[in-house]
């Protein structure tokens, strides 16, 4: 019988591990190390304001919030499959994992769409 | 220079005992010699009881796959010295039932084997009027890699998926299956998907790459199986966008 | 060769190794592979941060400049220190790992791995300067 869910999730999983590798380094390094640090300057609250006024923008930040949750659903759920052998839980855990993925993306949908 | 190496070996018999021991002996240390050769000395000379599986101790025929100090290899290829100044520790291949000493039973690969149709597959065959199948050298590319497959199993003992998900079809029978499926003259790829693309066929799969590490042939499992992922996913895509499309 | 192999009265006798729960901790590689699938927790992480950040911007330049405050405490420096390293391993392994799934052909030859990977890092390179350039002008 062929699976018609575990292709869509591994598409997710690669989308998501795609924008995590090419994003998420210079997001963490900036957001996370640079800014709190004062190695670089950051940016102005309203700069980050007008930016996120634009459409292209608040696309940019859905795509990049939430297709790397799905990427750490699939991947964890794996993992947690493979590596704790969880194997009785395994309804459960998927449930919670793509779960939280989708509340993740729901709630990222909701700010970016009720910003004035 | 040293004129005898120790060999740890896993026995079991389970005439006598309900779980492996480990016997040592003392063998001859020759630089040209391999395990199997010192596997032979133990059971020619020293001890006969010793079973094992061999046969054209020239890594082709994939029948002396064992665990030599806890990595799957092929005991014909694999040399006493580099594993001076010992002891060197020989098991059975992981994830297959023990039937004695260093023997396993192979049936669930030969079973999962069958299962992907590792055979040309034509929806018509061509009239024997016609000729051979052509075929260029960049067509037999596509596939060659994976055709070098020489079931020694030495994939499986090193898959943990394999060892935690029994059903898991594995990275032989699954390389195999893409063997078949990138061969130009092949026309199974959708029968073979209905088998591949199921929970214990690919998607088992969490590209841990070992299997393509201890391959002694480079095959490249792990390459096939994330291969065919892809192929699936956009095989999914299609059937979704276009689902009165046939393949 | 299609009927079942007839199993010999000692069959019952086979021995099967049960596998342990730390079969990841019994080998340098099995370690790094679930180091390397423990990435997506510290992935997970980030994008919950930046979700929170996304939350803070939009309630005004208070609720932003509690959220930069938090971000310089101590805890947070080094939590994000440590995700970092995790998502530069998950990156550098995602791009050495792309050529296996995608087999690219031109004109019937395989295009060289070493050409994928070179340009998955171009690619990063490219993009990392374009948000650093975005982010650093204002």
């Amino acid at each position: 019988m062929v699976d018609r869910i575990t292709p869509f999730l591994w598409l997710l999983f690669s989308a998501g591990g795609t924008v995590a590798a090419l994003l998420f380094p210079v997001h963490l390094f900036l957001t996370g190390l640079a800014f709190p640090l004062g190695w670089l300057e950051a940016p102005r609250y309203e700069f980050l304001h007008r930016l996120l006024a634009h459409p292209v923008t608040r696309l940019y930040l859905l795509v990049l919030i939430s297709l790397p949750l799905f990427h750490w659903a699939h991947r964890f759920r794996y993992t947690l499959y493979d590596g704790l052998q969880l194997k009785h839980l395994t309804a459960l855990i998927a449930v919670l994992c793509y779960g939280a993925a989708l509340v993740g993306t729901a709630m990222t949908a909701h700010v970016l769409w009720t910003i004035r | 220079m040293t004129s005898t190496v120790a060999l740890t070996v896993a026995r079991y018999r389970p005439e006598k005992e309900s779980e492996p021991t480990w016997e040592t002996y003392e063998v001859p240390f020759r630089k040209d010699w391999v395990v199997l050769d010192a596997l032979n000395h133990v059971k020619d000379r020293l001890d006969g009881s010793l079973s094992f599986r061999w046969s054209c101790r020239m890594g082709v025929c994939g029948s002396c796959g064992m665990k030599v100090n806890g990595t799957p290899k092929l005991t014909c290829a694999t040399f006493l010295s580099d594993y001076l100044p010992g002891p060197i520790r020989v098991e059975p291949l992981d994830y297959f039932p023990v039937v004695r000493d260093l023997v396993v039973d192979i049936t669930d690969f030969v079973r999962k084997l069958k299962q992907v149709k590792p055979w040309i597959i034509r929806k018509e065959e061509k009239p024997l009027g016609e000729g051979e199948y052509l075929q260029t050298p960049d067509q037999l590319d596509a596939y060659k890699q994976f055709s070098m497959c020489i079931n020694c199993m030495l994939c499986y003992s090193a898959c943990p998926i394999y060892g935690l998900e029994p059903g898991f079809i594995g990275p032989a029978a699954l390389a195999l299956a893409q063997r078949y499926n990138m061969d130009s003259r092949d026309q199974g790829a959708a029968e073979r998907l209905k088998i591949l693309s199921e929970h214990d066929g690919i998607w088992q799969c969490t590209f841990v790459g070992e299997c393509t590490k201890v391959c002694p042939k480079h095959v490249d499992p792990a390459g096939a199986i994330q291969q065919y992922k892809l192929s699936a996913a956009t095989h999914w895509v299609k059937s979704l966008l276009l689902p009165w499309g046939t393949r | 060769m299609s009927a079942d192999p007839l199993y010999t009265p000692y069959h019952p006798r086979w021995y099967r190794r049960h596998v342990s729960v730390w079969w990841w901790l019994q080998n340098r590689s099995y370690t790094r592979f679930v180091l390397r699938e423990l990435t997506s927790v510290f992935v997970a992480f980030f994008a919950v941060v930046y979700l929170w950040q996304l939350r803070a911007l939009t309630q005004g330049p208070e609720a932003y400049g509690q959220f930069l405050a938090r971000l310089k405490t101590p805890f947070f420096l080094a939590v994000d220190a440590v995700a970092f390293v995790f998502v530069l391993f998950h990156a550098i392994t995602w791009f050495n790992l792309t050529p296996k799934a995608m087999v690219v052909r031109l004109r019937g030859k395989r295009v060289p791995d070493w050409l994928v990977v070179g340009s998955n890092y171009a690619a990063w390179l490219v993009v990392s300067g374009a948000v650093a350039f975005i982010l650093l002008r204002g």
